[in-house]
């Protein structure tokens, strides 16, 4: 699914944040990337979002070589791809609903096509009673599984999840943990960038440690 | 790995319907009460009012320096006109001279010129209603030595050869002169043109600080929808759907804004000519009749004030559209950042 072989990034003259990252995700996989802050986990979500281009090495992204995709294909791409954002990056201005349906939405589909498929995402995370609710409303938890379901509608082949425990309490995270595993359980690839340690030792999955912009994968 | 699914059961949100089945799959869910869509980019915030604000009082004074500009112009040319369509045959008394027979002879010699209209003597009537207010009611104007007139009427189209019946004027009746209005007509298309330049240059300043303004304000409008842009970015919309959405919200925000200011101006110039026309010889209409006719922007007008609101919906629009391609570069620009 996603193939790095030797890849550097730096960011213009400055260091390289990445070094020689080499890793493969292979489908219907699961792994936590983790490391202290400041490690280049965003960074390294970010290539994999395919919203930076690496330095130097290969990236192989569904079999297509990462340096010839061109500006048009990304948005069919990225459709391919999940992401659930630190911050979450709601619309305050649109309900849970809406900032759900939001990605098949733009697809230009009529909402009739998608309303059942909405609803029942939205009941899936646990947002059945507030589908109506403007994320200013909503807790901390309940946006972050607002912008996981935004992740999920399009049924993406893999979901990468920035911090998504980060700023919520233990019990809503092992929740959380919960769903992610439910997902990959059901066929998506799952990636994981935390530094909580104890979300990790819940799960036997594999871990891809980052340090001072190396990366070390544990099986 | 594996759970049900339904473990957030115990997320206190009382949500008891979920189903065994992955997302998608679902039957006979309830639908969400009616209500109207959100738009993608959200109707109004303080900027987006500001906009509609500064876009509907530069629009108005746009509107109000054109149609000014347009009066000027129309008043201008009718000036100009009203002028050149009269020249004036005066003669001097003189001992021995026949002053009707001159006047019969001035006014035959005109007529007989090409271009010329007509040729009517002033009579003495008139003549002395002319002096009435520096000499006065009850005047015998024989008894002093004052010019006569005799009025030509010109084909403004076709004007006499004002060098030819001057001399001929001059051979016949010495003490005759023709005064064709020139050195008033020069002197008044020189002032019109002067006038009108001096408004065009204003209606071109106007014009381009609504334009700035219009720009800067679209600009700042868009500066709070940058989270927008980002997240359709990045859930994966294409950059011409992000455009089209922004140019959409910003054109029907720009028509409004001119709309209002543009039906301001029309309703000043209407008002100004409803007062005119009720105070219809009155000292004040008269005055300003003589000033500005009738105080009517015309159809060219009225046309030039829609042409405004309109190209200042286009300008929006366009802004906001390149406010997007430029901030969707430039997210690409910082991908390529590291290259």
């Amino acid at each position: 699914m996603f193939r790095f072989e030797n890849v550097g990034l730096r960011y213009g003259m400055g260091p390289e944040i990445l070094r020689d990252i080499s890793l493969h995700i292979p489908e219907r996989s699961f792994q936590f990337l983790t490391g202290p802050s400041g490690a280049g986990k965003t960074t390294l979500l970010r290539l994999l979002f395919l919203a930076l281009k690496p330095t130097r090495g290969l990236i192989t992204v569904f079999g297509k070589d990462r340096a010839l995709i061109t500006r048009k294909e990304l948005p069919h791409l990225r459709r391919r791809i999940g992401v659930v954002f630190q911050d979450f990056r709601l619309l305050d201005h649109m309900t849970t609903y809406e900032n759900v349906a939001l990605p098949l939405r733009i697809r230009g589909r009529d909402e009739s096509s998608y309303r059942d498929d909405v609803i029942d995402l939205l009941k899936w995370v646990g947002l059945g009673e507030r589908m109506h609710v403007l994320p200013p409303i909503l807790s901390g938890g309940e946006k972050q599984r607002a912008a996981i379901a935004r992740a999920l509608i399009e049924q993406p082949e893999i979901l990468l999840a920035d911090e998504p425990t980060g700023n919520v309490d233990p019990p809503l995270a092992r929740r959380l943990l919960r769903l992610f595993i439910e997902l990959n359980r059901l066929g998506t690839a799952v990636v994981i960038a935390t530094h909580d340690l104890q979300l990790m030792e819940q799960v036997d999955a594999r871990r891809m440690i980052l340090s001072e912009g190396r990366l070390d994968v544990h099986d | 790995m594996t759970e049900s699914h339904d473990h957030f059961d115990d997320a206190g949100l009382g949500d008891n319907q979920h189903t065994a089945a992955r997302p998608g799959r679902v039957t006979a869910s309830p639908a969400p009460p009616r209500r109207r869509t959100a738009p993608i980019v959200p109707e109004q915030n303080i900027a987006g009012r500001a906009l509609i604000f500064v876009i509907a009082i530069m629009t108005f004074l746009s509107c109000l320096t054109l149609g000014a500009v347009s009066l000027v112009r129309d008043t201008a040319s009718m000036w100009e006109s009203q002028i050149s369509r009269e020249a004036t045959i005066q003669i001097r008394p003189r001992e021995g001279l026949d002053m009707e027979q001159a006047l019969v002879d001035a006014s035959r010699i005109a007529s007989g010129f090409a271009g010329v209209r007509s040729a009517t003597v002033v009579d003495r009537a008139a003549t002395s209603r002319l002096l009435e207010p520096w000499l006065g009611t009850g005047l015998n104007i024989d008894d002093l030595p004052v010019p006569r007139l005799v009025v030509v009427t010109i084909d403004e189209s076709n004007p006499p050869d004002f060098g030819s019946m001057r001399s001929l004027l001059a051979s016949e009746i010495p003490t005759s002169s023709l005064d064709d209005h020139r050195t008033w007509v020069d002197r008044l298309v020189a002032m019109a043109r002067t006038t009108v330049t001096i408004g065009l240059a204003v209606l071109v300043l106007m014009l381009s600080a609504t334009v700035l303004s219009v720009v800067f304000a679209t600009r700042g409008a868009m500066a709070g929808n940058g989270h927008i842009i980002e997240v359709l970015h990045f859930v994966g919309a294409e950059a011409r759907f992000i455009a089209a959405e922004f140019r959409r919200h910003f054109l029907l925000t720009g028509m409004k804004g001119a709309l209002v200011g543009g039906v301001l101006a029309m309703l000043v110039f209407l008002g100004f000519g409803w007062w005119s026309s009720r105070n219809l010889a009155t000292p004040e209409a008269d005055q300003a009749t003589a000033l500005f006719g009738n105080f009517a922007i015309g159809m060219s007008g009225y046309l030039g004030v829609g042409l405004i609101v309109l190209l200042i919906g286009a300008l929006t629009a366009a802004t906001s559209h390149f406010t997007v391609v430029r901030y969707l570069s430039e997210m690409d620009l910082s991908q390529q950042a590291s290259e």
